[in-house]
């Protein structure tokens, strides 16, 4: 009883350490691959690390109308991201925070995160920042019905909301080819390129434009609160990633006993090969579409819900006859 | 186990053609509807070639060839030729916004399925499933020709709506008529076509005579 809770408790860890670890190697690997894609030479793919750290020796300079809400948001933000990269198996599936909370707590984490950053651009009362949480706010009031039914299809399909229930589900091999996942792992990337600013909606890699929505919110922060507050980015694009090959493709993770060395390292490599495919396909997407207008992202994310209706909708169907 | 994954594919098809009638809503551009279009009605001939496999049934093989050929082939090209030609709209005029076209396309796929699942309680649920998912199409299909205000994009909802027909025909097991069925309706389809064509081209020289003024402007296209 002991041994196994002392496990747990080490493969969370673990867990949370590797995450913590990888997250500014996705992003790394993801500009990397999408210089190299435009013919550019590209910063290493070390280089998010690099930046992470010169940003904390740095001084934080705040702003005099600045309030405890500007100060706090960057320690919030960072802690509900990792709190909800605890939860999303990454190269384990039988976390033990992963029982704490299902699909729909993390999207309530995320959301949190989403709702004090809004409230940090709005706080210093520059125009960037009231630009950058107006449309922040349009796109996370759009982007979570569209996640929520994704939740609620592949609660339909596989009877439960919890992560690891789901990747056993569809490792257990009962699903086949069902329609149903396959509209909701299309919403699903649709939300995902929305809530990480990536390019058809937000560009990650701009700063001083007038279309930008992420950078223009943070726009105030600088030194480690800077710092924080990439690190949870990039976390987010992690939470991302593997909770679409968590949901979708969990062939390969260590799901058995908690301590098995082998099984562990398995995972890890086939959690390696996520990321690599992940930021292959995050480039390949990015160089090949060009940015939307803010307000076509409306659309854009109103097909992502309809697609999950239509998800739940085919279950439905499936399930009446 | 061959059942499962008959049943699976057929479902994945009818899905695809359905999807591809939303991605026509979608578009703001007449040749993205087009393209769009052409998508689907590929899907569809798929559709009609993986029922005439898993039944055994090689008359549904010609109503996929029609189909591909046909629709997701000539038809596209000619109307992106005339589209070309006449320069006409390059963007879907609509009467509704597509937004709310697309909420009340998913309204009406709720619709088609409340309304044929009670009423083919009894039949296989491989038929049911199909005949939900081409109602869908049908009624996308009228939607579309409802809130497009362009001629050409009402044709594109007409034949959309075309497919759901061809969709629920191959689902039912024998049904023998269904390639004199779409023969008919690609006949109707060509003449619809040539009539827009000729009737654009009349609206064109009689109200606005473009080409005698840019030759006299000396613009040459």
């Amino acid at each position: 009883m002991i041994r196994t809770a002392i496990a747990g408790t080490l493969l969370q860890l673990l867990h949370l350490l590797v995450a913590l670890a990888a997250a500014p190697l996705l992003l790394g690997v993801t500009r990397f691959a999408k210089s190299r894609l435009q013919s550019r030479r590209g910063p290493s793919p070390i280089q998010p690390y690099r930046d992470l750290l010169r940003l904390m020796r740095k001084e934080t300079v705040l702003a005099h109308d600045a309030s405890w809400i500007f100060r706090a948001t960057p320690y919030l933000v960072f802690s509900l991201m990792v709190i909800a990269a605890g939860m999303v198996p990454m190269f384990a599936l039988d976390l033990p925070l992963a029982s704490a909370g299902d699909l729909i707590a993390i999207v309530a984490l995320l959301a949190t995160a989403r709702f004090f950053q809004s409230l940090a651009g709005l706080d210093i009362g520059t125009a960037f920042g009231g630009i950058g949480a107006s449309r922040d706010a349009l796109i996370g009031s759009l982007a979570e019905p569209a996640v929520l039914m994704v939740a609620f299809a592949l609660a339909l399909v596989a009877g439960t909301t919890a992560l690891p229930a789901i990747a056993r589900f569809v490792l257990s091999g009962g699903v086949g080819v069902d329609v149903s996942l396959a509209l909701a792992l299309i919403a699903l990337l649709i939300v995902a390129i929305a809530e990480n600013g990536r390019i058809p909606v937000d560009n990650p890699a701009t700063h001083l434009e007038l279309t930008m929505v992420h950078e223009a919110m943070v726009l105030e922060y600088s030194g480690r609160n800077l710092a924080l507050i990439e690190a949870a980015q990039m976390l987010k694009l992690l939470i991302f990633v593997s909770l679409v090959a968590a949901l979708f493709a969990p062939w390969g993770l260590a799901a058995g006993d908690v301590l098995d060395l082998l099984e562990l390292g398995g995972g890890l490599l086939i959690f390696l090969l996520h990321l690599l495919v992940g930021a292959a396909v995050i480039a390949i997407f990015e160089v090949s579409i060009a940015k939307m207008r803010v307000f076509r992202v409306v659309e854009f994310l109103g097909a992502a819900l309809i697609l999950a209706v239509l998800a739940v909708v085919f279950r439905f169907v499936a399930e009446a006859s | 186990m061959f059942a499962t994954i008959a049943y699976d594919l057929s479902h994945m098809a009818g899905a695809m053609v359905l999807l591809a009638g939303f991605v026509v809503l979608y578009q703001r551009r007449v040749l993205g509807v087009l393209r769009a279009f052409a998508a689907q009605s590929i899907a569809v001939a798929g559709a009609a070639a993986w029922q005439a496999y898993s039944q055994e049934a090689p008359h549904l093989y010609v109503t996929a060839a029609i189909a591909l050929l046909l629709k997701g082939i000539a038809a596209p090209i000619a109307l992106n030729r005339i589209v070309r030609r006449l320069d006409i709209h390059r963007t879907v005029e609509t009467a509704v916004g597509i937004g709310a076209t697309m909420l009340a396309g998913v309204g009406l796929v709720v619709l088609a399925t409340l309304l044929v699942l009670p009423v083919t309680v009894s039949s296989a649920a491989l038929t049911r499933e199909t005949l939900a998912i081409a109602l869908s199409v049908v009624l996308i299909g009228f939607l579309m020709m409802i809130t497009r205000r362009n001629a050409i994009t009402q044709v594109v909802g007409f034949m959309s709506l075309e497919n759901g027909l061809v969709l629920a025909a191959v689902g039912v097991k024998g049904m023998p008529l269904v390639v004199e069925m779409s023969v008919a309706f690609s006949l109707l389809i060509a003449f619809i076509l040539f009539g827009m064509f000729f009737f654009r081209i009349r609206e064109r020289f009689d109200t606005l005579d473009l080409q005698s003024i840019e030759s006299f402007r000396g613009e040459r296209r």
